[in-house]
């Protein structure tokens, strides 16, 4: 079934969109089949929750829509510039100017404090917060000057949201951003993504492994063996407070 | 924005301050490269200038011509030679100053005053009053080794008439810069002195009234010089002329050119050694810093980061490393060059001698070390900038090893599980292990270069001279005197036996190539001789009965075989050409020389047997004894003797010259050495240790203990050093030959190229300590291994 045509966006236009993408990774001498013709939208103001198990493509498709790999058939669309094909600086200045990412292992700079990891950021983009503003809205204003290795797994993870925030994205991606941690923090990491979409009306899309997570979502799309199995609309999203797995 | 620092600003200065160790042994690495390139250049330049400035000051003449004795009205003769500018006819001559207390009496040089070319510079003092007898200025080095004042009374023998000399003045002359006194091989400022007088009190002494016996010119711009010679040479030849020559062949001008050269030679040669270890150093440790730091440049890109700014932050750490290397080497050049002139400003003597570095230098070092460094980060970059982001962000893919050689039975057998991780990961990146190997083999060619100057030298003197030379006492004569004359030698007690040995100078020929030289003649066959004629193989060669005995460099440049036939201008007497058979050639260390039998030499002249040198063997009590210095005093006393040398001082004088800027070398090529070495161990010791963190630790949760897993980590840098030493020894093998063929004038003098076991051995020996040191540093590091947090770290 093609995802496009049988879901019903819950708001507006598409942001990205990935038709017939393949992705074939050559891992030392074996060739591995990621992604075998997908196709999926990312659209204005939805939070999406892609679910699957290891090894299911998902991470691999979110990295195709950030513009962090490129596919190995089909085309990308960020509204109506194609990515697929297009060069590194024209990717770095999509990533630059769209995009907030999110990783499992956060990712930070380690020899760079909370403050200056997200200042990384903010230094790239016109008109972003303030590195304490965001900081703040991630609940860290109180630790902007420790280095990531004086930081919990938590806290660390709310730096990266912070970090990617901060430029003011239309487009957040976090992959397994809970993978790391345990449930009590997992569910107050997913209330600040909660909050950034419903806030700031930043698309978001959230890879997780934990089914349950889908409950927060407008749609939850399910891969397996890098193609979509099962796409399901969600009218009526629970709080990610009342999440529970 | 309120901040000073970019936030990569400060992972800079984090960065570098966490790799503190690499980043100072590269620093040093590329101190030391700036550090010789800065010294030696800054040296040269420095000396070159105040050479060119005393040069164009004391008007130091184009042309230089010795004549027997000429009329000073010939002067206008050689002023009406087309290409001729100034003229300066003076009268120099040889005197000997048996100083009281001195055992070898020094020769004296002594240049009549007034003089219009190559002026004298006073140093204190005043010139000679005009029409004086007695006073003169001495050269200022004579006068410090000899610690000669003003008011001063010396006395003089000149033209076999004893005089004591006032000293009025100390001053030096263009001329005279470098001396080398007859028999000498070493200059030793202190055996020759020059002396300027009023012409008058030396046309007195020499019975040269009215006449002059010594030509110095100066050539209009463009004049061809050999045109010029060659009609100055037809002016003087009925005047007892023998040949004229260019400032190039001046003995103090060539001496010192030979020097700078030298000098030249070597800053264009090693400093770009140290350079290539640099850029191979930051290669390999930037290599492994951006492999390290991958999943942080996939991070930086997937924030949106392009790569020019990533590649600009590493750009700025290598270059943070070169400037501070940088840095450092230009101050540690500029105190090194202010050392090595103040070491030359001992031997050259000039007016002015200041140590400076000029800007371009400067420059060049700074430029090139950081194109270095550039070239070697920009490799290292290159590849992890190419990756998509997401692919970086991914831990690589597990290495590929292949089963080998080392598989077979047999290695397998005798290898255990360490031995052959550790062959494999040399097996998997030989390149690394090479590169490491060849930056160590560089500074064991190093090594091996510093002993070499000594070796050549010692063997020089210990070898070659003590068979060639094997007389006590030198007496040289003012001019050719019959064989007789050597009576008086031999009735002075405690001279055991007498020798005569005749040296003519000559200009040889073959077609159009030639050179000005001397010819030698030898008692007899040579063999039994007390100087005789021997190879670099340490042979004695016999002299034929007919022909002549190259040095094998003098057939060479004139292209001549055994068998040819030589054209032979005498440059003396009744100035005969002609032509003398090649008889065979011998390898000689110091200059070109022709050996023949005296009684063919005599012959060839048509003259009766003559000696312008006396060999001196004495009684073995009396040679070195307190007993040869009334020897000394009889023999000076003697007419027509210019000069006494004593093999002893002379062997001695030569060592202790070489000796001093030798191991001034020696010790600074060991220190840089060092350097290189432990530069490269411990940094591919480092980076060795970063990428199998994870491997070592797993190894000691599963029970190997410290001393196994080091034995890991460091087998495989004691294999590269390994390599490395007889990979060196070959490269110091060929140093040695760039060395010896192109830090001196062949022609002078030919620096054997021999390397002895024991400077191989030293080289071996320092290369296993600088390593060993790097190995127990990162030991260190290996026990403080933390099992957890580096398993739980994520790749």
């Amino acid at each position: 079934m093609s995802a496009g045509e049988t879901t019903r966006a819950p708001a507006g236009d598409a942001v990205l969109s990935a038709t017939d993408v393949t992705k074939i990774y050559r891992m030392g001498e074996v060739d591995v089949h990621a992604l075998r013709g997908v196709s999926l939208e990312l659209r204005v103001g939805e939070l999406m929750v892609l679910v699957g198990s290891s090894g299911s493509g998902k991470s691999t498709l979110l990295n195709i829509l950030g513009g962090l790999d490129q596919p190995t058939s089909g085309e990308v669309r960020h509204r109506e510039t194609r990515l697929d094909g297009a060069s590194d600086a024209a990717l770095t200045r999509f990533r630059r100017d769209h995009v907030g990412f999110i990783f499992q292992f956060y990712n930070l700079i380690p020899s760079l404090t909370a403050r200056e990891n997200v200042e990384l950021v903010t230094e790239l983009v016109d008109d972003p917060m303030s590195p304490k503003e965001a900081l703040e809205l991630v609940g860290l204003g109180e630790r902007l000057d420790h280095f990531p290795s004086q930081l919990s797994g938590g806290e660390q993870q709310r730096v990266a949201i912070a970090r990617a925030v901060a430029k003011r994205p239309d487009i957040l991606l976090c992959d397994e951003p809970t993978g790391a941690l345990d449930y009590k923090t997992g569910v107050q990491l997913l209330q600040v993504i909660e909050r950034i979409n419903h806030e700031l009306g930043t698309t978001t899309a959230v890879i997780t492994h934990n089914a349950p997570v889908g409950a927060m979502a407008h749609r939850v799309v399910t891969m397996r063996s890098g193609e979509i199995q099962d796409v399901v609309v969600n009218e009526s999203p629970v709080a990610a407070a009342e999440l529970e797995w | 924005m309120s901040r000073v620092f970019h936030p990569l600003d400060r992972k800079l200065v984090r960065d570098l301050s966490k790799m503190k160790g690499q980043v100072v042994t590269i620093a040093l690495v590329v101190a030391c490269g700036v550090a010789a390139f800065v010294a030696m250049r800054s040296a040269h330049a420095s000396l070159l200038d105040a050479r060119n400035a005393f040069y164009a000051d004391r008007y130091f003449g184009d042309v230089f011509a010795t004549l027997r004795r000429a009329p000073n009205v010939l002067r206008d003769r050689l002023e009406a030679i087309d290409g001729v500018a100034l003229v300066d006819t003076r009268i120099v001559a040889g005197g000997v100053m048996p100083l009281e207390g001195v055992a070898e009496p020094p020769t004296a040089t002594v240049v009549s005053l007034p003089l219009s070319l190559n002026q004298v510079h006073l140093r204190s003092g005043r010139l000679p009053a005009s029409r004086s007898r007695d006073e003169a200025v001495v050269s200022d080095a004579f006068a410090i080794a000899r610690d000669i004042g003003v008011g001063d009374v010396v006395p003089l023998i000149l033209g076999g008439i004893r005089k004591d000399v006032h000293i009025v003045g100390i001053g030096l002359s263009p001329e005279h810069i470098l001396m080398l006194a007859p028999g000498q091989l070493a200059m030793d400022p202190g055996r020759q002195g020059v002396l300027f007088m009023d012409r008058g009190a030396v046309e007195a002494a020499l019975r040269l009234e009215g006449a002059f016996n010594s030509v110095s010119l100066r050539l209009q711009n463009d004049a061809p010089a050999h045109d010029v010679i060659d009609r100055v040479d037809a002016v003087l030849a009925p005047y007892g002329g023998i040949g004229a020559i260019t400032r190039d062949k001046q003995l103090s001008n060539s001496l010192l050119s030979q020097e700078l050269d030298q000098l030249g030679n070597m800053a264009t040669q090693v400093p770009p050694l140290f350079l290539l270890v640099a850029a191979l150093l930051l290669h390999v440790v930037l290599s492994r810093i951006v492999q390290l730091q991958r999943s942080q440049i996939a991070t930086l890109k997937a924030l949106g980061y392009g790569n020019r700014q990533i590649g600009f932050f590493y750009a700025k750490l290598a270059a943070t490393i070169v400037s501070l290397g940088a840095a450092l080497g230009l101050m540690l050049g500029a105190w090194l060059g202010a050392s090595m002139v103040s070491m030359y400003s001992s031997f050259f003597r000039f007016p002015t001698l200041e140590s400076h570095v000029d800007v371009r230098t400067a420059m060049i070092a700074v430029g090139v070390s950081v194109a270095a460094g550039a070239f070697g980060t920009f490799t290292a970059v290159r590849k992890v900038l190419a990756l998509p982001p997401a692919e970086a962000m991914r831990p690589p893919a597990p290495d590929t090893y292949r089963r080998g050689v080392l598989d077979m039975g047999f290695a397998r057998k005798i290898l255990g599980g360490s031995a052959r991780m550790v062959l494999r990961e040399v097996q998997r990146r030989p390149l690394r292990v090479f590169a490491s190997s060849f930056g160590i083999a560089i500074a064991v060619g190093i090594l091996v270069v510093g002993r070499f100057f000594g070796d050549a030298m010692t063997w020089m003197v210990d070898v070659n001279l003590h068979e060639t030379q094997r007389w006590d006492v030198q007496v040289a004569f003012r001019e050719p005197l019959p064989l007789s004359s050597l009576g008086n030698l031999r009735l002075l007690p405690g001279v055991h036996r007498v020798e005569g040995l005749r040296s003519v100078p000559v200009r040889v020929s073959s077609g159009s190539r030639h050179r000005s030289l001397a010819i030698l003649g030898y008692p007899g066959d040579g063999t039994t001789a007390l100087q005789r004629v021997v190879g670099s193989d340490n042979r004695t060669v016999a002299l034929p009965e007919q022909g002549a005995v190259l040095t094998r460099l003098l057939g060479d440049l004139l292209h001549v075989h055994i068998g040819d036939e030589l054209d032979v201008q005498v440059l003396e007497g009744a100035r005969r050409r002609v032509s003398v058979p090649v008889a065979g050639f011998v390898e000689e260390p110091f200059g070109l020389q022709v050996h023949m039998r005296s009684s063919a030499l005599h012959a060839l002249l048509g003259q009766e047997p003559s000696v312008n040198a006396a060999l001196l063997q004495l009684d073995p009590q009396v040679a070195g004894a307190t007993s040869a210095r009334g020897l000394d005093e009889r023999i000076t006393a003697l007419p027509d003797v210019v000069g006494v040398a004593h093999m002893a001082n002379v062997v001695e004088t030569f060592k202790k010259q070489s000796e001093q800027t030798i191991l001034a070398m020696s010790i600074v090529l060991t220190i840089f050495a060092m350097t290189i070495v432990v530069g490269v161990v411990y940094n591919n010791a480092r980076v060795a240790l970063s990428m199998r963190e994870r491997d070592l630790a797993s190894l000691r949760v599963l029970g190997f203990t410290r001393g196994e897993i080091s034995a890991i980590l460091l087998g495989e840098l004691a294999i590269q050093v390994l390599l490395a030493i007889p990979l060196g020894l070959l490269f110091g093998r060929f140093f040695v030959h760039a060395m010896s063929t192109g830090a001196t004038d062949p022609e002078m003098y030919r620096l054997p190229e021999i390397v002895l076991p024991s400077n191989f051995a030293f080289a071996a020996t320092v290369t296993l300590a600088g390593a060993f040191v790097s190995a127990l540093l990162v030991r260190r590091k290996l026990d403080k291994l933390d099992l957890i947090s580096v398993l739980k770290t994520r790749e």
